[in-house]
């Protein structure tokens, strides 16, 4: 236990300092995900305003905020791509991460956590800036800060391994891309990363709420813009830990039958 | 002349090459389809909870949006891949030989590389654009049909511009990839006509990256909203971009230095 957590203090540093390095792409690349929300934000502000107040329970102001915050929990959720695991299995380049101590899940997982650092720091003058011009209806307890402080890092949990489980198909095709983009599209429908989805049909909020996807995005945003009690944010975070259990177990399983069709030539 | 024919037999070649790999067609086929999806659904989804958006109809949208997807293929089948191309080539030091060669070298690498699949997006966004058609139900004169045609050839390439502008930036600065995620990025913006934006984000996307001239106003012209007029003025900034394009190439070529053996 001590050596594991060792092990992502000290990954998690190393993956900060050499991020750091790389802080005007980093910058460059939060800056590119702002389009998305603002378009976003843009419609259904518009939306909101001429049908005279609210669309889903949310008013112009409320939209602001919604996808001020989206712009963060969107920097926290960033994971490993599965479109890695084609480079990584087609190249080769597994191998070195098995000949190492720790499992390439945690060295991976410990990465992205210490990159958040700097994203966090990143977004602090993007948030700014974002306030200023669109002015969020933001108002937040205490407790909804702290709240949203830890499930931001939870839900980031339950992205990484969704992606890293749909990365593990590589190992039986890697021919997989369609497949991502379908799970993909699924995501941005489902997860309240397009619209809040008090703003979609109803069966669609059901069927969501069988899915890990809102624990990840829309679950952390209404954290903070106080759109969920108390009950609901602890909940909340019940649900974020279950999946974050179903989801491991199923990668452990799925990893143990992947590792074994792996085989590597050359170097 | 000889410009043509050189395009054409790099397009043989690229679309020989892609020809190999024929099951990347339907692999790109279930991309565009689900981003066609997404897209459809995004509108609508707008659409189930208002009439018009700013001002726009929903027939109106989806004439947007075709000309959008349609634009992108294009983007992804020819420019895209070349201006990746050049990126690779200043970094790796492969840029000298195509200074070497004995044809302008502007146009040698803006023709190098074709991926056909991707345009697929390019019968899809004309599929949808015809079908916004069809329910916008005004008749379309010859006149309307030519200022279209006129506005969206503009348009490429004033998109052309954009991107090659900054990628001629890369003999300076070499890590450009991300510059590129940032393109794509704007390029989302375009799916919505530029009118709905405000002002400061709607002059980025008129005269910085022209998605208003490539994307919206093809959309109004069919849509009898925009006169000759606009038609002129997108014709004037097209060949003024142009120009700037060919400065910008020329002073940034002075500077290069290569970096291979």
């Amino acid at each position: 236990m001590i050596r594991t957590t060792r092990f992502y203090g000290a990954q998690m540093r190393h993956a900060l300092v050499g991020e750091m390095q790389y802080r005007t792409a980093a910058f460059l690349l939060l800056v590119g995900f702002l389009f998305e929300p603002i378009v976003y934000l843009v419609v259904w502000r518009s939306i909101a305003e001429s049908q005279g107040g609210a669309i889903g329970g949310y008013t112009a102001a409320a939209f602001t905020a919604y996808y001020i915050v989206w712009t963060l929990v969107r920097a926290m959720n960033l994971a490993l791509t599965p479109y890695v695991w084609d480079w990584r299995i087609q190249r080769g380049r597994l191998s070195e991460f098995l000949v190492l101590p720790a499992h390439p899940f945690h060295r991976d997982l410990a990465w992205f956590a210490g990159t958040k650092f700097l994203w966090i720091l990143l977004w602090i003058p993007v948030a700014i800036v974002l306030t200023l011009t669109f002015r969020p209806e933001l108002s937040p307890t205490m407790f909804q800060v702290v709240s949203f402080a830890l499930v931001i890092w939870s839900g980031f949990v339950v992205r990484f391994l969704i992606l890293y489980l749909m990365g593990m198909i590589t190992f039986w095709t890697t021919r997989a891309s369609a497949l991502f983009e379908i799970v993909i599209a699924a995501e941005l429908l489902l997860s309240g990363r397009l619209v809040p989805l008090s703003v979609m049909p109803s069966w669609v909020q059901s069927l969501a709420a069988w899915l890990p996807f809102k624990w990840t995005f829309q679950y952390p945003i209404e954290t903070l813009i106080g759109r969920l009690d108390n009950g609901d944010i602890l909940f909340g975070m019940f649900m974020q830990l279950a999946w974050v259990g179903i989801l491991g177990v199923s990668l452990a399983l799925v990893w143990r039958i992947a590792i074994k069709r792996y085989t590597a030539v050359g170097i | 002349m000889r410009a043509i024919a050189l395009t054409w037999a790099h397009f043989k070649i690229g679309a020989m090459n892609e020809l190999q790999y024929r099951s990347n067609f339907f692999i790109q086929l279930v991309h565009s389809g689900v981003a066609l999806a997404t897209g459809l659904v995004a509108i609508v989804l707008v659409f189930s909870h208002t009439e018009a958006l700013e001002g726009w109809s929903r027939p109106e949208l989806l004439a947007v949006m075709g000309i959008h997807i349609g634009l992108g293929g294009f983007i992804r089948t020819w420019i895209q891949p070349n201006m990746q191309r050049i990126l690779e080539d200043v970094r790796e030091g492969n840029f000298d030989y195509v200074l070497a060669k004995p044809v302008d070298a502007q146009l040698m690498v803006s023709i190098r590389q074709f991926k056909i699949w991707h345009s697929v997006d390019f019968v899809i966004g004309a599929a949808v654009l015809g079908y916004a058609l069809s329910q916008l139900g005004n008749s379309i004169g010859l006149s309307d049909a030519l200022a279209f045609a006129l506005v969206v050839s503009v348009g490429g390439i004033m998109i052309y511009c954009a991107y090659f502008i900054v990628i001629t930036m890369s003999f300076r600065v070499i890590s450009l990839e991300d510059v590129m995620d940032l393109f794509n990025g704007v390029y989302e913006t375009g799916r919505w006509p530029v009118t709905i934006y405000p002002t400061w984000l709607r002059g980025m996307l008129t005269f910085i990256i022209p998605l208003a001239f490539a994307v919206t106003i093809p959309a109004e012209t069919l849509s009898a909203r925009a006169g000759w007029r606009i038609v002129a003025v997108a014709l004037a900034f097209g060949a003024l971009l142009l120009l700037i394009t060919r400065l910008v190439w020329v002073t940034n070529l002075r500077k290069y230095a290569g970096a291979s053996a």
